[in-house]
Order: structure tokens, then C-alpha cells, then sequence
């Protein structure tokens, strides 16, 4: 359950000015949605959602967010190796949707990435949109591709695409919709964006899933470090991936978390 | 038939508390642990201050165990309150343990002073985690009358019942319960995590933990905790909450027959998850059921009888 397997990372993507992607070479047997530790010797050991997977591969997303981040992008070369613990928590359920709409803000988006991995595989009908500050923020324009996925690109500058908020792509594709097709919107990215997404899933009526992010310990839903007001819920073990009317149902969605001690962090 | 536990005068609908580090960072959360069917719990440690803990990896499994090295991460004391006072909005009938510690026994009482004022119903004294130490590195725990000085000076300020956590690396864990008890302790919760003990990553060449070493629990714990818990029943009359390496109904009855009335809780919440609780408490009903005991208190010291 958890002691780390340790790769080599075999190659690494330069996707953002502050996002690398690292490859390894491993049949990870992740479900969509789920998440890794992943474990900077000496540093420390931090949640991680997996983007691309094939049987042969699997694909971190690692934005510098922090002082683990940071070392990672910093030392951790082609060649060097990292502890990985997992797949832990939820997945993403999409077998009985037809039409499956992602929504993912930055560093959200590898996930997103998976899912349509996985959504495309089964022939299900896939919209992506995805958000960021900028055109250089923008991630996997490449592998959307090479799935042939319909990518709706928004960025807070206009410098691609709709110049605003993925949300704002996502209220005309809700306007648009087939409503013979059972659809739900899945979203990951900052908890505000998917608190919107969530809310507007709820208010046309649609299905939605959002995969939630929190600090974390043991991974495995022992050590409660990453449970969620007011229900409790352990985001390692009962998420990351939750329905989004069940997540506008907790309190501290959108609006606080904890931190490393446990304090409350708005 | 009567699974309830009578403790401290404090009513427990079923033996199992949620043992102390264990889903014990938020009030939502213990209350989580009461809706799956626990008895009652026990926050995680409070200090004064707010504590980061050690950076991951804290906490690991490994075949027959756990090991952990959390570094007693917290938000501190003062900061603590709204947490008890959600689970008391969630879980207003069952019982929660303010698990309280200090740098120093200044601090440890302070602490215990302001833990009193918050609404828990009982004070669980931990000096016998590693990072509890006195001026020789080692844990009050460890000590009996570093023991004794520290229950001391809880029961000076605290009206509300205490129970001294003690740790399982000592010669002569009795000797140190009866310390506890004779400086009025209510009850002693038995035991701590053994070790400190060490994993190494064989590729990583280094050990896993960031700390290094760290206390060790599960499996491989329970037939010293059992040992421990035997041992303490047989030298104080104070009841005691038996934790250490429980994962099943059958190590729970075992616990109860080595002299613990409460079951702490936590090796089984990694082996069964949340469903746990129910699991032991069917069980314990089973066994009674089977074997002809109609009220708890039968089973506990049983295996001291015979």
C-alpha cells in the first residue's frame, strides 16, 4: 500500500514557463482522476495527479507551487530517479456518459488530459476546455491532438483563444448542448473556478465531477491531514474526485483549507 | 446484551475510541469516525504552538505494520477550539479525549489548563511520544518520575478525568502506570508506538522516513501492546484504554481479556478502513453472544482469571 516504487524519469517536457512534465516508463494501472506521492529524497513528498497513461508509460504534471516543486523542477534531471506511492483515492466515472465536457485551469488540466485519454478509448463524445494566463500557459495542445480531441482554449490576456475564463466557454457550450446525450462536466484546477463549474453544472442540471485537491500525509486516509469540512471526508481516500453537488455541500469548498499543521488557511 | 463502557463515568455506547494521530486533525473528521460507528475518540496531540510537523514521507506501511514519524504536527492549542466545538455540533452524544502535550512540563500544563475549558470530556496526557522529551532526550514516559512530576502538576489544574499515555519502550511499563495513578490519574492509555524503528528505500539508498527513524505500530506492535496492557492491568486499579496493533474483532476481545475496558483505535482503520468500527463492535456481540457474556465488563482482565 505504500512503500514507493522508484523510477527513473526517462524524459521531461518543458510545458509551461512553470510546468514540467516527467515521463516514466511504467504500466502505472491508474484510473482516471486518481493521484500519486510523489517523493523528492530529502525534500519531501507531495500529491500528484497522473496525466498521460499508456500501458508502457505515465506522465507527471509538476507545476512549481512550493518548496518540493521547486526542488523537483530544479535537480531532478533526465536519469534521476523519484519515489512514487499510489495510485491512491477516487477516480472519475464515465462509463455511462455519452458526451464527456472537461474543465481544467492550469495545472488542473493533466487529469483532464487522462480522462480523455480514457473517454476517447471508449468512443465517447469529448470537449475539453482549458484554461490559462496566457497562451504559454496553455498545456498538452499536442497529445489533445493526437487523441483528436475538440480543446476550447481560454486565457486571462487573449493571447489564444477566448480572452476570459474557461466558464465563460463553458456557459455557451451549456446553452448548446444535446440533451439526448447523457453528458456530465468534469473539472480540476483552482477550487474557485471549480466551485463556479460546479455551480453552473447544478443550475442546468447536468452531472459533474470535480477532483479536489488538499495537503496531504499518509495518502491512504489514516492520518486525517486532508479532510474536508463539514462532512469529513478524507480527499486521499473518498476523493480527490467527488460529485460537484456533493462538494457544494461542504462548507470549505471554494473557501478555506489546511495547511501542514492543520491550521486553517482561507 | 451491553457493548457500552462505563469510563471515568463517562459513557462509551461501544467500546472503540479512535486512537490519538489517527483522523484527528479536524472535528469533521472525528465526527466522520463517530457516523462509521466508533464509540468515541481522541484528538490528535495539541502543543501550545502551532507545530509543521516533520516534511513527508511521515507516515508508511509495511507487511505486519505501520510506521510513522508525523513530528506531532498541529495547529496548537489556541487555535484548536473551533475543531471540538464542531465535533460537539456533529457528534453531540459521543465522547472525544483532548490528547494534550508540552515542550516542558510548564508547557504541558498550560496546555491541559486551556484543554480543560474547551468541551471535551476527558485529558489524555501524552508523554510518551518521542518528541516529548525531557533534558536527556528521552520521553517523560520513559521515566518514572518524570511521570509522576508531570501527572502531578496536570491534576493541580485539571478537574476533568486524565489519562496518561504511556509508551511500551520502558522495562517496567507498571511501575510507571502506578506512578501515574498515584499521582491521580484517572485512567492510563496503553500503549504508545514502539521503536523508534527505520525503513530504508533500497533503490533510494537512504531511509524512507524524512526523519529517519519513527515509531513503529500495527501487527507487529500488538503482542507487546497485549503484554503491556496485561502487565499495567495487574499494577493499578485505574481502567485503562488498551491501544496498539488492534485490526480485528479477535485482537479486540484479546485487549479486553489483557485488562483494557476501551479499544483504541487505529491499525484497523488501515487494515478495514472506516467500516472498522462496526466490524470489531459485531464481533465482540458474536463472541459475547457465542460464549455467554451479557455486559462487557466480563471480558475485561478475563485472561488474568485463568
Amino acid at each position: 500500500m505504500s512503500s514507493h516504487l522508484v523510477f527513473n524519469v526517462t524524459a521531461i517536457r518543458q510545458d509551461s514557463p512553470n510546468l514540467k512534465t516527467y515521463v516514466f516508463e511504467h504500466n502505472l494501472r491508474a484510473k482516471s482522476g486518481q493521484f500519486v506521492m510523489v517523493w523528492m529524497p530529502g525534500v519531501d513528498e507531495v500529491p500528484m495527479s497522473i496525466g498521460w497513461q499508456t500501458d508502457t508509460e505515465f506522465h507527471i504534471g509538476i507545476a512549481n507551487a512550493g518548496d518540493c516543486t521547486n526542488a523537483i523542477s530544479e535537480q531532478i534531471k533526465v536519469g534521476d530517479r523519484l519515489g512514487i506511492r499510489g495510485p491512491f483515492g477516487t477516480s472519475f466515472d464515465y462509463a455511462d456518459y455519452d458526451h464527456i465536457i472537461g474543465v481544467g485551469g492550469g495545472y488542473g488540466t493533466p487529469p483532464m488530459l487522462n480522462l480523455a485519454q480514457r473517454a476517447t478509448e471508449l468512443g465517447k463524445e469529448v470537449t475539453m476546455i482549458q484554461g490559462a494566463r496566457s497562451k504559454d500557459y496553455l498545456l498538452y495542445e499536442d497529445l489533445f491532438a493526437k487523441l483528436g480531441v475538440e480543446i476550447k482554449l481560454a486565457t486571462d490576456d487573449g493571447s489564444e483563444g477566448h480572452k476570459g475564463y474557461c466558464t465563460d466557454i463553458l456557459a455557451e457550450e451549456l446553452k448548446n448542448l444535446d440533451k439526448s446525450k447523457k453528458t456530465c462536466i468534469y473539472t480540476c484546477g483552482p477550487e474557485g473556478m471549480m466551485v463556479k463549474v460546479a455551480q453552473m453544472a447544478e443550475e442546468a442540471g447536468i452531472d459533474c465531477q470535480v477532483s479536489l485537491e488538499r495537503y496531504m500525509k499518509c495518502g491512504f486516509g489514516i492520518c486525517g491531514q486532508c479532510c474536508m469540512d463539514d462532512t469529513g471526508i478524507r480527499i486521499c481516500k473518498d476523493g480527490p474526485v467527488i460529485t460537484g453537488k456533493y462538494a457544494l455541500e461542504h462548507t470549505e469548498f471554494g473557501k478555506y483549507s489546511r495547511g501542514q499543521s492543520g491550521i486553517v488557511v482561507k | 446484551m451491553n457493548l457500552s463502557v462505563n469510563f471515568c463515568g463517562i459513557n462509551f455506547p461501544n467500546p472503540t475510541v479512535v486512537a490519538s494521530g489517527y483522523l484527528g486533525v479536524t472535528g469533521a473528521s472525528l465526527a466522520n469516525c463517530i457516523k462509521h460507528g466508533s464509540g468515541g475518540v481522541t484528538g490528535k496531540t495539541l502543543f501550545m504552538d502551532e507545530r509543521p510537523g516533520h516534511p513527508n514521507p511521515t507516515i508508511l506501511t509495511f507487511p505486519g505494520g505501520i510506521i510513522n514519524a508525523v513530528g506531532l504536527s498541529g495547529e496548537g492549542i489556541k487555535n484548536a477550539k473551533h475543531e471540538f466545538d464542531k465535533y460537539r455540533e456533529l457528534a453531540p452524544e459521543n465522547p472525544v479525549i483532548g490528547s494534550v502535550a508540552g515542550k516542558n512540563i510548564d508547557e504541558l500544563v498550560e496546555v491541559a489548563r486551556i484543554m480543560e475549558e474547551y468541551p471535551v470530556d476527558m485529558l489524555e496526557l501524552n508523554f510518551s511520544c518521542p518528541n516529548v522529551d525531557d533534558e536527556m532526550g528521552r520521553p517523560i514516559a520513559c521515566d518514572p518520575q518524570m511521570t509522576a512530576n508531570a501527572t502531578r502538576a496536570v491534576r493541580k489544574v485539571v478537574k476533568k478525568p486524565i489519562s496518561v499515555k504511556v509508551s511500551p519502550n520502558v522495562p517496567n511499563i507498571g511501575l510507571i502506570a502506578q506512578q501515574a495513578e498515584a499521582e491521580g490519574a484517572d485512567a492510563i492509555t496503553a500503549v504508545n508506538t514502539m521503536g523508534p524503528g527505520m525503513l530504508i528505500d533500497i533503490k533510494m539508498r537512504r531511509p524512507t522516513l524524512s526523519n529517519k527513524v519513527g515509531g513503529v505500530s500495527g501487527q507487529a506492535l500488538k503482542p507487546i501492546a497485549i503484554r503491556c496492557v496485561y502487565d499495567i492491568y495487574k499494577a493499578v486499579k485505574i481502567p485503562i484504554i488498551a491501544t496498539g496493533g488492534i485490526i480485528n474483532g479477535r485482537d479486540a476481545i484479546e485487549m479486553l481479556m489483557a485488562g483494557g475496558s476501551l479499544l483504541g483505535i487505529g491499525s484497523a482503520i488501515v487494515a478495514h478502513d472506516l467500516k472498522c468500527f462496526d466490524m470489531i463492535t459485531d464481533k465482540i456481540r458474536e463472541f459475547m453472544q457465542e460464549e455467554g457474556f451479557s455486559d462487557i465488563s466480563e471480558l475485561v482482565g478475563l485472561a488474568h482469571k485463568s
